[in-house]
């Protein structure tokens, strides 16, 4: 398959338009604005819309009304920009809108926005965390197949790291995949009964009943949960402890690890990669193994939470990471330095294991 | 029943059922009816999208026989725009209150007339935010009694002054056609259908941007009696909200 070397910005947007991505809109926000940019030159090649919004939030009501009438629509953002369209996020969801929101992150702060929503009621976003170019390019195909196969908003939830490092990606061949019909948009009523797409009650004329609606809506994120948690592991078959991390920062924790191996210390690592739902059943399995899990991630402990939700007090629960940014705030900072990823593992592994094994 | 009155009487083709939650006097269903006669007229239906906002319209959705996209409060200019830019060959229309266009969703109104958009937006305006009770608005005219300015009417060193949507965005380059109307009277709602077949047909023909403001009774936010809104229309509105083609039209007057 032929490569192709991209910044992940232009690799996600470019696996967006073959996926069948027909409608963008964004604003101007570092660090995602490398997508806009690809896209208001791409989208018209394919025939597609790229809007440059005046707004965050006319940005996602722009992609609300393209979804609602059956397109694939994408839109990407910072978590400061996606904190402006968090009415509209939440009510896409019940709405039943797919559509595709790409965050770069700056560091990984937007956890708990992008998992726990940011908006009100209750709805979920799926969220799909890649740490390399090419596995972005391969989440924002299975975003846009999630999000029509469930009827819901999907995230990907990638960093700065991510949308500015370039690395030789390919595209997997989309044939056969053209995306489902939807006879639920609103296009017009030729030859049929008229319809609403609505966050607010039932579709079907006549018919407003907001609490079924809800409720149904409601009923479908159990499914979904159970469906689609997707994850990594490494090295874990000895493993006296785990590393726990998600998104770019993942990447430099396998590094990590390795070197930590080569010093002696049995340790494995666990990525999540559906950030919701988070692979609580997997990590429970892993929590029977090890000694302690230890949580690597760029903020003050968010995904920590569902670790611990995950393994329920069999095993401590440590956090190794930290918020770490660059001089600009938008970029990684020494924390990812991986003298300092394996120092933090060592600390934990001689609390949680060489400790024990002293007693022992 | 008489002829004229049996016609004026009858359901429209498109609406799907008589029965709303809207107050008696209420001029948003007079409103409605007028639209949705004239997509009939102009065979419509089977490539109409609606894109409706937030207020007491929003009843509508459920009883007429149009697709509808519900949008946010605020947020119907943004939602048409994503769809009439992927589906070019539809006609698409926006229903939005003066509380959901001009006051939260000013923004997106604004930036949707001057970037010309292809479709037509419909300004339900009576001056008050109906469906939470009567508050004042963006377009609320001074002295008007909402309850949020119950002791001294809507004054402009406190309150500031109403803006006349329609005049600003017919100071745009973006709109093609620009018209205020209203449905108090007989003659008003004629007025009306001919400003909204003329804003139709400039979607259809593809000229840019069009907007129609409907000034809409309420004489529960009024305070006055159904029958004396129509009186209150023209006291209290004809000052600020002439009747009138503002861009566009071919003979303003």
């Amino acid at each position: 398959m032929t490569r192709v070397l991209l910044e992940g910005s232009h690799a996600i947007a470019e696996a967006a338009i073959q996926a069948g991505c027909r409608f963008y809109a964004g604003y101007p926000i570092t660090p995602s604005t490398e997508i806009l940019e690809y896209m208001s030159h791409r989208m018209p090649q394919v025939g597609g819309v790229c809007m440059n919004a005046e707004s965050e939030i006319e940005a996602i009501n722009m992609v609300w009304g393209a979804a609602a009438c059956g397109v694939r629509a994408m839109i990407a953002s910072t978590g400061q920009g996606i904190s402006l369209m968090q009415e509209s996020l939440a009510e896409m969801a019940n709405a039943e809108l797919p559509c595709v929101v790409v965050n770069m992150m700056r560091g990984q702060g937007d956890y708990f926005q992008a998992t726990r929503g940011g908006g009100h009621g209750d709805y979920r976003h799926i969220v799909l965390s890649p740490h390399t170019v090419q596995e972005g390019v391969d989440v924002v195909a299975l975003a846009f197949e999630l999000a029509d196969r469930w009827r819901n908003p999907v995230d990907v939830l990638g960093d700065f790291l991510l949308g500015h490092t370039a690395e030789a990606v390919a595209f997997p061949s989309r044939d056969g995949r053209e995306p489902p019909a939807k006879p639920w948009a609103a296009t017009g009523a030729r030859g049929r009964r008229a319809h609403n797409v609505t966050p607010l009650g039932s579709p079907e004329k006549l018919n407003l009943d907001p609490g079924s609606h809800h409720a149904a809506i409601a009923a479908k994120l159990p499914r979904i949960a159970a469906a689609e948690q997707r994850h990594e592991t490494g090295v874990l078959d000895d493993a006296e402890i785990a590393v726990v991390a998600f998104g770019s920062p993942a990447r430099f924790v396998k590094y990590a690890v390795r070197v930590c191996r080569e010093r002696g210390m049995r340790v494995g690592w666990f990525r999540p990669i559906s950030l919701w739902p988070f692979p609580a059943d997997a990590l429970a399995g892993v929590a029977t193994r090890v000694r302690a899990l230890a949580v690597f991630e760029q903020n003050a402990g968010q995904m920590i939470d569902d670790v611990r939700l995950a393994v329920l007090g069999r095993v401590p629960v440590v956090a190794i990471g930290g918020i770490s940014h660059d001089h600009s705030g938008f970029g990684v900072g020494p924390a990812l330095e991986p003298d300092h990823i394996v120092a933090r593992i060592a600390d934990a592994y001689g609390q949680h294991v060489a400790s024990r094994t002293t007693e022992g | 029943m008489d002829a004229a009155l049996e016609k004026v009487s009858a359901k429209p083709d498109l609406l799907l059922s008589t029965k709303h939650s809207l107050c008696p006097g209420c001029g948003e269903p007079l409103a409605l009816r007028t639209i949705l006669e004239l997509v009939q007229e102009l065979g419509l239906r089977e490539r109409t999208v609606c894109v409706c906002g937030i207020g007491c319209y929003t009843a509508f959705p459920s009883i007429i026989d149009v697709d509808v996209i519900q949008a946010l409060h605020g947020r119907a200019p943004s939602v048409a725009t994503g769809a009439k830019r992927v589906l070019p060959d539809r006609f698409v229309f926006t229903l939005q209150g003066d509380g959901d266009m001009v006051s939260e969703g000013l923004q997106e109104i604004v930036h949707s007339a001057a970037r010309g958009e292809k479709f037509t937006a419909v300004l339900l305006n009576n001056g008050v935010f109906g469906e939470t009770g009567g508050h004042m608005t963006a377009t609320s005219v001074l002295g008007q009694k909402t309850k949020t300015t119950m002791e001294t009417g809507r004054v402009a060193e406190r309150h500031g002054y109403p803006i006349r949507i329609a005049d600003v965005l017919a100071g745009l380059d973006g709109p093609a056609y620009v018209a205020r109307g209203a449905v108090h009277t007989a003659a008003a709602i004629a007025w009306t259908k001919r400003i909204l077949r003329e804003a139709f047909e400039a979607q259809l023909a593809g000229r840019g941007f069009s907007f129609v403001e409907i000034l809409t009774m309420c004489p529960t936010d009024w305070y006055v009696e159904p029958s004396e809104s129509a009186d209150w229309v023209e006291t209290n509105f004809s000052g600020t909200y002439p009747l009138r083609i503002l861009k566009g039209g071919m003979m303003v007057r």
